[in-house]
């Protein structure tokens, strides 16, 4: 009744590859990007100044607030209306769909990161950041070379959950017709009339990356547990 | 903007309705709090099994929760669409189909807040419920469960706030929930999709924001009326 051999050779088997690839791509450049991003609205929002901090919280809040759903429309449909003629008809040349999901996701990701890796600043005791300061260390390089390192450890463990976040929302891409997974799966199944095949391929997968993504974490939180005192 | 309003305003609020069906950021609410009120008995009833001492209820229980925690809502959607039709053998409506996959999805993650909230608790309670006679069942029902669910109210707000935000996928098999709207609103008028999508996102902010501020609101009055010893 299953015909596994449908989608484990030939061309289907090839789409389905692809758009895996695409999937972990997306991912991938997608959590480079949100990173550093991340970091940056983190130390906003812990800033000493009040209009950086309040950036921060809106840029936290009025992401978090909205599905991915809408930023990626937003993106696809809406931002390459306000560019200049010109860089519009360039940007159409080139992969204008993968290009308006991977800021979507890198937006969306980074918020959440950027939450994950303000409280990990936060559980460490402030003495350490006047510590810091009394050496006659500034602001930055309290946090580069005392805060930050310690921080680091308690925060890993929610930022590879985040990871897994983001490579779960990569399918969303497919709404914009990123050819992905998702949207590959989808195309296999209208092309062959065969829905069990490609979606159990897709399941699979997305299941797999997600187990190892899971498989990290434990790692992690074995090999580097978290400090008690 | 302002004509844009004056003529799609309703269209975007409630859809065709009362002329059609109902839709727009209407059934997106109603989708939601449906899913979300389905989900909690199944989210209590799979959080207890997954801490159950019988290990034919737990394992299965547990396999289910790592399979839809690793697959994404998408995914679930479309085995809901594709399959449905085949098990029940009638043609299930898209609301329907959005809804028992909301359901499936946010029953598994209610079940790991639930989870939580018992072990939250400490064993303390359950062992002493037991050595008062109650059984398993009643020293959930009447002991842990109540001070659990306590415990799990910020939670759940917040689980309404993702559900919010999850209707929006009910979009890709075109359930006219309020994304899909507003995309029609968008093909119709051509030439205004930034104002068009704007909108779109800060009506779910205003929506999502709100209640994430009720759920601090809640979770600051719960710690002030809590008796004392269950403040952790």
């Amino acid at each position: 009744m299953f015909d596994l051999s449908l989608v484990l050779s030939g061309r289907y088997q090839e789409l389905l590859l692809a758009g895996l690839l695409l999937s972990l791509e997306l991912a991938a450049a997608a959590l480079a990007c949100a990173l550093p991003l991340a970091l940056v609205v983190a130390l906003l929002r812990l800033a000493p100044v009040r209009p950086l901090r309040w950036a921060g919280s809106a840029f936290v809040e009025s992401i978090r607030n909205v599905p991915l759903l809408a930023h990626m429309l937003f993106w696809y449909f809406g931002a390459p209306e306000m560019l200049p003629a010109a860089l519009k008809q360039r940007l159409y040349e080139g992969n204008v769909e993968a290009l308006s999901a991977l800021i979507a996701l890198t937006l969306y990701t980074a918020a959440f990161m950027a939450e994950d890796i303000r409280s990990g600043i936060r559980a460490i005791p402030p003495v350490q950041f006047e510590a810091g300061r009394s050496l006659g260390l500034g602001y930055l390089a309290t946090m580069r070379l005392v805060i930050l390192p310690q921080a680091l450890r308690i925060t890993v463990p929610p930022l590879i959950s985040q990871t897994l976040n983001l490579w779960k929302n990569t399918s969303i891409a497919t709404v914009i017709g990123v050819g992905e997974l998702m949207y590959q799966a989808a195309q296999v199944e209208s092309a062959s009339f065969r829905s069990f095949e490609p979606f159990a391929f897709a399941t699979a997968s997305y299941l797999t990356v997600s187990l190892l993504i899971t498989a990290v974490a434990a790692w992690y939180q074995r090999r580097y547990p978290v400090r008690t005192t | 903007m302002r004509d844009l309003i004056d003529t799609y305003g309703v269209y975007f609020l409630v859809g065709q309705y009362p002329r059609g069906p109902l839709g727009g950021l209407a059934l997106t609410l109603l989708l939601a709090a449906s899913a979300l009120l389905l989900a909690l008995p199944l989210g209590l009833a799979l959080g207890v099994a997954r801490l159950s001492g019988w290990r034919a209820l737990r394992w299965p229980v547990t396999a289910l929760v790592f399979v839809v925690r690793g697959t994404p809502l998408l995914m679930v959607i479309f085995w809901a669409y594709f399959f449905l039709p085949t098990l029940t053998g009638y043609k299930t409506s898209q609301f329907g189909t959005m809804l028992i996959a909301l359901v499936v999805f946010d029953g598994v993650y209610l079940a790991e807040i639930v989870r939580a909230g018992i072990l939250g608790l400490g064993k303390g309670q359950m062992e002493a419920a037991r050595a008062l006679g109650l059984s398993h069942l009643q020293a959930l029902r009447r002991v842990v469960l109540p001070q659990a669910l306590r415990h799990m109210l910020p939670s759940l707000v917040n689980q309404f706030v993702s559900t919010i935000k999850e209707t929006s996928l009910g979009y890709i098999i075109g359930l006219s929930e309020v994304s899909f709207i507003a995309t029609q609103i968008n093909t119709e008028v051509f030439t205004k999709p930034v104002q068009v999508y704007l909108s779109l996102g800060f009506t779910y902010f205003a929506l999502c924001f709100g209640l994430s501020r009720f759920a601090y609101w809640v979770e600051a009055r719960g710690l002030r009326h809590a008796p004392p010893g269950v403040r952790a």
